[in-house]
């Protein structure tokens, strides 16, 4: 029993890890309707800018504000020349759209930035809680554990941004539609530069927490991958359906790869590892069967 | 002056009912198909053969599948090389359980098996949508290629699940040279891209258009959610299966499950959308556009980099590489967001009154 909740913490700390990348996604389909798919490589940027800038000299805090000032001008920079000039295209030309952008990043990072895995030192160390490990018997990751709280920080900042700020108003106005939003005078423009630019801060954070527990390497591309089970079990335009949504895919996740290849192995023989890889999409897809919008996503009415 | 259908009266149903309805269209069409079959052969060097045209003309297959799926049924699909893995691997196995079963037989039951497979994970399409759709066929991306690697009957207990396919034999004749490759996979291209061609004028195609463009308003005015949508995804596998077949057969000679990944997937995808969603021709120039396009910038790029005196590294011409692909992608659907095969419509419009365009 020990050994299962153990399982169960540890899975519920990377899905914390999984919703830092979804809740970028989430920013940017709220506020613009576009699924960008290029997350997972804005991911891989900001960790390599904070890296790079690290490596030339600058100390961690400079680095990261390095980083998050490249991030913010290359979200202006995206919304500027590529989605102002596809304004009223179907949502597959965006979606493409970025898909060309991820390349375009994963050609432009390593060129700057050199391509070869490093660590990222963020001054966690990534070992076990002393206390949990003497009183309970279970193995639960400090940095895991910091992941969380930065994660709930980040997301309770964003709530507040989004509810009490005049932006944010503006941004969930923009969300709700976008021509009434434009008649009483919101610069629909700038609004979206503003989320690229606050997507782009957490592709930062989840960049930096990513990168310090697996290293900044290439696969770090690789997390949106993991965000989009999450995205679609708790809705595309949910802040709360990513975190929960990540919880519920984290915990499956590791719960599956422990229990079924034991089951898989006494059936069929042979080595089922690996589980992981296409687990969370499954239990997202059999999710949506019941609920088609996800969990916490809006319901979508037809008209004809 | 020369391409104008003025004057072309049809007199017979058959003469309206027709493929192509314009006289130069079919000129040129048979003309293409003669240069394919016979030029091309007589002229292309080995390494056209068994890089370029071979590799071409089995991912239009491919494309024209999913351009079946998603250009005319509206279903966005980011599984197609996992069904084209299906295909290659159904192939492959009815070739070495079924004692001597012709070749080309069991590229049908393999694209036929990819087509109940795609039928299975067509399944969700009837209760989910757009982007919600195309992550839930992530899930059939994964899972075949996972399935292939870890259950060891399927690629009879290779390890890592490759395989290497067995003799092509057509007829008692066996198949080795490129060329003689090249016309087996072209003959089946364009028996397959001429049935596509006609499926979509039928009502069956008419009927995913209309779901495509609201499949609310499809099913008030009388046509079928569910068959219609299952068909898409039947046929558009059965073409990704036969691609795929053709692919680990006559393209590479030995498949391994992760050589179907993610990227061709996103590949085919790309030679839809840059080529044009919703056209035969589109798939036939996206196909062209992207398989050809690293070849260009594998030859372009050292080229000007020696022009300008760069000392550019291998790893540095792969990133440069990925980038312009990337930026080449924005560009396009920037420019032309209908792709490639609106270009050719327009090109052939204004041909319609070259050279007295008044």
């Amino acid at each position: 029993m020990n050994f299962f909740f153990e399982v169960l913490i540890g899975g519920l700390l990377s899905g914390v890890m999984y919703a830092l990348v979804a809740l970028g996604f989430v920013m940017i389909y709220k506020a613009s309707g576009v699924f960008n798919f290029a997350q997972g490589a804005m991911v891989y940027l900001a960790a390599l800018s904070v890296v790079g800038c690290m490596e030339k000299g600058a100390p961690l805090w400079l680095a990261v504000i390095l980083a998050f000032a490249i991030m913010t001008l290359f979200g202006i920079a995206t919304e500027k020349f590529v989605l102002r000039k596809l304004v009223n295209q179907p949502p597959i030309a965006l979606f493409m759209a970025t898909i060309g952008l991820a390349f375009f990043i994963e050609g432009l990072a390593p060129m700057i930035f050199g391509s070869e895995p490093r660590a990222l030192d963020v001054g966690i160390v990534d070992e076990p809680i002393e206390y949990i490990l003497e009183n309970f018997n279970m193995v639960i990751s400090r940095f895991d554990l910091v992941a969380a709280l930065v994660a709930s920080v980040l997301v309770a900042t964003l709530a507040l941004f989004f509810q009490y700020t005049r932006i944010g108003r503006a941004l969930r106005a923009v969300a709700d539609d976008h021509q009434a939003a434009l008649s009483i005078g919101i610069p629909l423009q700038n609004i979206w530069a503003i989320v690229w630019g606050v997507a782009g801060f957490v592709a930062l954070v989840a960049g930096m927490m990513w990168g310090a527990r697996n290293g900044v390497q290439f696969a770090l591309t690789f997390t949106a991958l993991k965000a989009l089970p999450v995205l679609i079990l708790g809705g595309f335009t949910s802040v709360p359906g990513a975190i929960v949504g990540g919880l519920i895919i984290g915990a499956s996740e590791k719960l599956a790869e422990i229990y079924i290849p034991p089951v898989m192995q006494n059936l069929f023989g042979g080595n089922f590892g690996g589980i992981e890889g296409w687990f969370p999409y499954v239990l997202a897809l059999l999710f949506l069967l019941v609920r088609p919008e996800g969990l916490f996503g809006e319901k979508h009415i037809d008209r004809v | 002056m020369l391409y104008r259908e003025a004057g072309q009266f049809k007199t017979t149903y058959a003469a309206d009912q027709q493929l192509f309805p314009i006289r130069q269209d079919r000129i040129g069409v048979i003309t293409l198909l003669l240069i394919a079959f016979i030029g091309v052969p007589l002229f292309a060097s080995e390494y056209w053969f068994s890089a370029i045209l071979i590799p071409f003309l089995i991912f239009f297959l491919a494309a024209l599948g999913l351009n079946i799926l998603t250009g005319y049924a509206g279903q966005l699909s980011l599984g197609s090389a996992a069904f084209m893995a299906v295909g290659a691997y159904a192939a492959y196995n009815f070739q070495l359980r079924i004692e001597g079963i012709p070749i080309l037989i069991s590229f049908l039951c393999g694209g036929l098996t990819a087509a109940a497979v795609g039928i299975l994970f067509g399944l969700p399409s009837l209760r989910i949508k757009g982007f919600y759709l195309a992550v839930a066929t992530l899930a059939a991306q994964f899972f075949i290629v996972w399935c292939l690697t870890k259950f060891p009957w399927l690629s009879n207990n290779s390890s890592s699940g490759v395989i290497s396919t067995q003799q092509l034999i057509i007829f008692g004749h066996e198949l080795k040279t490129p060329t003689e490759k090249y016309l087996l996979v072209l003959s089946i291209v364009v028996v397959l891209a001429l049935a596509a061609k006609n499926l979509v004028r039928s009502s069956t195609g008419r009927a995913w258009m209309a779901v495509r463009d609201m499949d609310v308003a499809a099913s008030v005015i009388g046509i079928r959610l569910m068959p219609t949508k299952l068909l898409a995804f039947a046929i558009s596998s059965f073409y990704c299966g036969v691609a795929g077949a053709l692919y680990a057969f006559c393209y590479l000679g030995s498949v391994e499950p992760d050589g179907f990944s993610l990227d061709m997937s996103f590949k085919i995808l790309f030679m839809i959308i840059i080529g044009g969603v919703g056209s035969i021709m589109g798939s036939f120039l996206g196909a062209a556009f992207i398989l050809l396009l690293p070849i260009l910038l594998d030859v372009l790029l050292p080229f000007f980099a020696g022009l300008f005196g760069l000392p550019f590294s291998s790893a540095t011409v792969s990133h440069i590489q990925i980038l312009i692909f990337g930026a080449l992608i924005m560009f396009f659907l920037i420019v032309e967001p209908h792709g490639l095969a609106r270009l050719w419509q327009i090109t052939k419009e204004k041909l319609r009154l070259w050279p007295f365009p008044h």
